[in-house]
């Protein structure tokens, strides 16, 4: 499926939930979306699918937050807070998406350029305060 | 003072963005701060004015050897009358406390002295108690609310710590940076808003509150970010009124902390608490502290607050933990690696 409208966080987080049990070892997930678009709930759901034990919480201040109790590994990562390219260098993303873990970036736009080739990308847009499209988003 | 029985220990913080050391003089269970530096004093004029917060790798490994020399010549303080480091060795971003770890090592190896990791949690847990007039007594009940964390944890001893609550999404400190971007407020937004707030008035909007039920600790600030978002957008024509936004900011942060302050009262209630220790940058808005002192002097709890400069994530509190529980007779330990996500 390359889109669909969620009209609540639950649904949005039962997307999530698919798009983990489908992923694969290297996978890189980039969410795009404003502030308040559901990027953090669908990222929860993903980690369900993963088998993520752990609650998973926001990691705008700490950039990172790794899950290490699922099928496989989850990177959460946030760059909310950085102002561009270079301090999303600085992180060494590479090193994660190097290994057989899924990484899941929020705020992806920090770092277009560097993403990988395999970057599966997700736009999350605000239809009305409860309504979300959830769609396949072309690099 | 009787310097030989006064121990000095290093403190080492560099779990995040800040780098921060600090010298703290441990007697009989007690400590004073000797010296203290953070890198955002020192090295504070950037190009945008720390608008967004340095990625601190680099950072880190470029200040600490700095920082520390500073520190020593400031204190006036020999490397060799040092008696302890300490440092943090998680929670945190990986590559940031691997500096912090890696110099803490480094520096107990060339001058055979003892390592004692920190959880940067723990320290903040403890930080009410700096610079108080009343000793550590257990068990207490810990609140901690910053940027990266929102808990509650039943404080039993050194070591026995007990995460009662802890955020389901957004910590509060987040919530209220994000929000501030919505209402055009600059970084970091949580002082911003508390500057508007002080002329609205915090009954003018009613902003939903998480999981707002009787007894239910939980938290979830992440709701009332979405809240805001559409509220302002729905009055769109008022949003250049100063007065509009003055209230809306009041009204959301009332709703923000008095979340906080009914949870810490509701978790000191069922656990027969007497204490309550409240840390953590957010407790830098002195709303929340009034809030607290009012809500702890009705159930008659005694409430310790962190000194203002102490709130937010310094190396005083990590050397001061240290300090503490080797007077209390705990051995240095040290992790093997470092914990990205080190729990409590």
């Amino acid at each position: 499926m390359d889109s669909i409208i969620s009209t609540s966080p639950e649904e949005t987080e039962r997307f999530g939930r698919r798009l983990g049990e489908e992923s694969s070892p290297h996978s890189v997930f980039a969410l795009y979306g404003e502030l308040g678009a559901g990027k953090s709930t669908l990222t929860r759901g993903m980690a369900l699918g993963i088998g993520v034990l752990e609650p998973v919480t926001s990691p705008t201040f700490t950039l990172v937050h790794e899950y290490r109790s699922g099928r496989l590994p989850l990177v959460h990562v946030d760059l909310y807070r950085l102002e561009g390219p270079q301090e999303a260098a600085a992180l060494h993303l590479e090193e994660f998406w190097a290994e057989p873990v899924v990484v899941v970036i929020e705020w992806p736009e920090k770092m277009e350029d560097l993403l990988p080739r395999q970057t599966e990308r997700w736009e999350l847009l605000l239809l009305s305060e409860k309504e979300r499209m959830i769609r396949r988003k072309l690099a | 003072m009787d310097r030989r029985k006064t121990t000095l220990w290093l403190g080492i913080e560099s779990s995040c963005d800040e780098t921060g050391v600090a010298l703290v003089a441990e007697q009989a269970g007690r400590t004073q701060i000797v010296g203290a530096l953070l890198a955002s004093q020192v090295y504070r004029h950037r190009p945008y004015g720390g608008v967004v917060p340095e990625l601190a790798v680099r950072e880190h490994s470029r200040n600490l050897p700095l920082l520390v020399a500073r520190l020593f010549r400031e204190a006036s303080i020999a490397l060799r009358e040092l008696g302890g480091i300490a440092v943090t060795e998680g929670p945190g971003l990986a590559s940031c406390l691997l500096v912090g770890n890696a110099y803490a090592r480094a520096m107990g190896a060339a001058l055979g002295l003892p390592v004692f990791g920190v959880n940067h949690l723990e320290g903040h847990l403890f930080s009410p108690f700096l610079e108080a007039e009343e000793s550590i007594s257990f068990p207490f009940l810990g609140l901690v609310v910053s940027g990266g964390h929102t808990i509650l944890a039943s404080v039993e001893g050194w070591n026995r710590y007990r995460i009662l609550s802890s955020t389901s999404d957004d910590a509060a400190g987040e919530a209220l940076d994000k929000i501030a971007r919505l209402l055009g407020l600059p970084y970091p937004g949580g002082p911003e808003i508390e500057k508007l707030a002080a002329r609205g008035n915090p009954k003018a909007f009613r902003f939903p509150r998480g999981f707002p039920e009787a007894r239910d600790l939980r938290f979830s600030f992440s709701g009332v970010k979405t809240a805001v978002r559409y509220f302002l957008e729905k009055h769109a024509e008022e949003r250049g009124d100063p007065a509009f936004l003055a209230d809306v900011a009041a009204s959301l942060q009332e709703a923000v902390l008095r979340t906080l302050c009914e949870k810490a009262l509701w978790a000191a209630a069922g656990g027969g608490f007497r204490i309550l220790a409240a840390s953590g940058g957010v407790l830098a808005n002195q709303r929340l502290r009034e809030l607290l002192e009012a809500g702890c002097h009705h159930a008659r709890l005694a409430l310790h607050i962190a000194p203002s400069a102490l709130c937010t994530d310094n190396a005083v509190m990590i050397a001061s933990a240290a300090a503490w529980k080797s007077a209390a007779g705990l051995p240095a330990s040290l992790g093997e690696d470092v914990d990205p996500g080190l729990p409590l």
